[in-house]
């Protein structure tokens, strides 16, 4: 060949990236999907693509560190005789103790307590750790019904009846047997070892007339003392929000699809339901149509990272934010200390996703005891309520740059977007303009 | 005996009065009149009472039941004893959808026919079914007992874990990883002892068992076709 005639480069094709070719000879090899934890990892429209406005000549600011900016929020004001009152408007959502260690349980318990906000259970039950650390701790209801008694029912400070999860909306979940240990095999009542299956609907109720009927059966057993919540993932917001209220919940959680999970398929994760950008106006909207926005509390979650994420999901009309994959990142999960154990793992700091295997270097999604060990759960809460009073502390930071004296009265009216996709989803007028897709009487 | 009318003085009434007894109670005999398919009646009780039900209820009867024994002198709706814990529930009649979803102890005794999905997610509780149970039933059935005197419908135990399947009748179709396993002295004790708790004269040797392959336990990829 002659070597004087140019050659065109090499060309990587962008549909067949590299990480699309090695999944494929992956599952050529082992003959299964990829499962993973974490939430979805493909860029989608999300708050980064928001900006706040600040105050201008037509309002005026608050002084920062001098003029009250409230943070407070109570949940559950609808019909529960105690309804919950948080500090602060971020909660830490449900996780299950079997997917993450009993001493991550117990730090998520000090960390929300010492900041004040309610901490959530998962699928496989309540743990006495998780109780006794938690002021206030929500207790989820799910399909797998894993540990579920009415004793636990009755220590719970709210319900919450999982319809779905942004990371998999209908789909269940899956808690592979290398982290069925004795503790979380004699908890969900089966051998040990073995791939535990939790239904993706729940096993005594379909559709909201029966889900109706099962939140009064909850509300009978708890003597219509504590909020019931309803959480679903990002799909058809505006429908299941007036349906969850319809049938008679105290709060929504609407989870979007950058949502954490423990395991699942990673074609599940990438490619079912929607951002959490686009899940808040239609919620709203639903709530506002029903004439129960604020009454019925709205709490989102997926994806949220710092204070500026929780202002502006509160700007589009949420009272409160829940957190999982940041917490964990808080108490030390994907921490580049661990680096060479991650790459003996294959993989690396802040990559590490295969929590199902129960591995983990940072002893927080295992059931490993010596891995679990390397967790302090004491110096971890520590560190989370650290991070929980930053993010606070940055939301007031932005209210009050936007005039408002508490966080709940932060509106859409203090954004726009950077993007038309966000201004969209978001409903609020690019940045410059007052135009955003859809706005009414615009046409287009 | 105490009496509480339903529909004159509502649920809440019943469920609170029946949920405030405890051990020493002397209010131990209860009969709910007027029931009329409400639902949630007698739920999250947790002594030893006995509840006399004059009719037939909606959803949710009896559920999370805790050391109580209920009495449903007719039949009921969706999700009988859901998560039982303990104590006894027997239904005259027949039952919906559900009966003894996700219990975890206690007998569930129905004297007429059960419906789709009896004993799906049961977690350790014994059902005794007189008649027959429709499809689906002891679906992903963890632990505990059913007994189904007559016949069962299309995929019993589909997905199965460790609970005890026994039918004396017919068995339209087996689910995924359900198998047919031999009757042994233990089994003959349990069933003995179960159909007389529940006042069947059945004959354990008229029963077959059935129980999980144990093959779907953990994945893999030569029969991904049955997950
Ligand atoms: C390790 C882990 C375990 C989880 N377990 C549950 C669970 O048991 N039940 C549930 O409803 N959601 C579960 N989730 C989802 C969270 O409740 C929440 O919806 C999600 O983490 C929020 O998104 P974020 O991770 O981006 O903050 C889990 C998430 C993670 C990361």
């Amino acid at each position: 060949m002659d070597s004087k005639i140019p050659r065109t480069v090499p060309i990587q094709s962008a549909t067949f990236t590299q990480e699309v070719n090695a999944e494929i000879r992956r599952a050529a090899a082992t003959g299964i999907y990829d499962i993973r934890g974490g939430g979805a990892k493909r860029r989608v429209p999300h708050f980064d693509d928001l900006l706040f406005l600040g105050a201008s000549v037509s309002r005026y600011p608050l002084e920062g560190y001098r003029e009250r900016c409230d943070t407070s929020v109570t949940l559950g004001t609808r019909f529960a005789k105690f309804p919950i009152e948080l500090d602060i408007p971020i909660t830490i959502a449900g996780m299950s103790f079997g997917a993450l260690s009993g001493q991550a349980k117990e730090a998520l318990g000090r960390g929300a307590s010492a900041a004040g906000t309610s901490t959530t259970t998962g699928d496989g039950g309540m743990t006495p750790e998780e109780r006794g650390h938690s002021t206030k701790l929500v207790y989820q209801y799910l399909p797998s019904r894993y540990g579920m008694s009415p004793n636990d029912l009755r220590k719970a400070d709210a319900i919450e009846v999982v319809v779905g999860q942004g990371a998999k909306p209908g789909g269940g979940g899956m808690l592979l047997g290398q982290k069925i240990s004795d503790r979380v095999a004699d908890m969900r009542t089966l051998p040990k070892g073995i791939d535990q299956r939790s239904a993706c609907r729940h096993p005594d109720w379909t559709g909201p007339d029966d889900l109706e009927i099962k939140l009064l059966e909850l509300r009978e057993i708890t003597n219509w003392e504590v909020p019931i919540y309803v959480k679903v993932g990002g799909t058809r917001p505006y429908f299941d929000t007036a349906l969850a209220v319809k049938a008679g919940a105290d709060v929504v959680v609407l989870d979007g699809m950058q949502g954490g999970t423990a395991a699942t398929q990673d074609v599940f994760i990438e490619h079912v339901g929607i951002p959490t950008l686009a899940v808040i106006r239609p919620a709203v909207r639903a709530l506002q149509d029903l004439g129960v926005h604020r009454e019925v509390q709205l709490i989102v979650s997926g994806g949220i990272r710092n204070g500026a994420d929780v202002a502006k999901a509160m700007a589009l009309g949420a009272d409160a934010v829940a957190i999982g994959t940041a917490a964990l990142i808080a108490l030390g999960d994907n921490d580049p200390k661990w680096e060479a154990e991650y790459q003996k793992l294959g993989s690396t700091a802040g990559a590490y996703d295969d929590w199902h295997e129960g591995l983990d270097p940072a002893g927080i999604t295992t059931q490993n005891p010596e891995l679990a060990a390397r967790l302090d759960p004491v110096d971890a809460g520590r560190r989370l309520r650290n991070y929980l009073k930053v993010m606070t502390l940055e939301a007031q930071t932005i209210a009050r740059a936007c005039g408002h004296n508490d966080l709940r009265n932060l509106e859409p009216e203090d954004l726009c977007a950077l993007t038309v996709e966000a201004a969209a989803m978001a409903q609020v007028p690019l940045a410059g303009t007052e135009w955003y897709p859809g706005k009414p009487g615009t046409g287009y | 005996m105490l009496t509480y009318d339903l529909e004159a003085d509502g649920l809440r009434g019943l469920n609170s009065s029946l949920q405030r007894q405890t051990i020493d109670t002397n209010q131990n005999n209860w009969e709910v009149v007027n029931p009329k398919g409400s639902h949630a009646i007698a739920v999250g009780l947790n002594a030893e009472i006995e509840v006399t039900v004059r009719g037939s209820t909606g959803y949710y009867c009896g559920g999370m039941n805790q050391q109580a024994l209920i009495h449903v002198e007719g039949s009921v709706g969706p999700g009988v004893a859901e998560n039982m814990m303990s104590g006894v529930i027997i239904v005259d009649g027949d039952a919906s959808q559900y009966a003894g979803a996700t219990g975890h102890g206690g007998l569930l005794v129905v004297k007429g026919n059960a419906s789709s999905r009896c004993g799906i997610s049961m977690k350790g509780i014994d059902i005794v079914v007189h008649g027959n149970i429709g499809h689906m039933s002891a679906f992903m059935a963890q632990a505990g007992n059913l007994v189904v005197c007559g016949d069962a419908g299309e995929a019993l135990g589909d997905s199965l874990y460790e609970a005890r399947l026994f039918v004396r009748g017919s068995v339209k179709s087996l689910g995924a990883d359900c198998i047919e396993k031999g009757i042994r002295p233990e089994h003959t004790a349990l069933l003995q002892d179960l159909l007389e708790r529940a006042e069947s004269d059945a004959k354990p040797a008229d029963f077959k068992r059935y129980g999980s392959a144990r093959q779907l336990y953990n994945f893999d990829v030569d029969r991904n076709m049955t997950y």
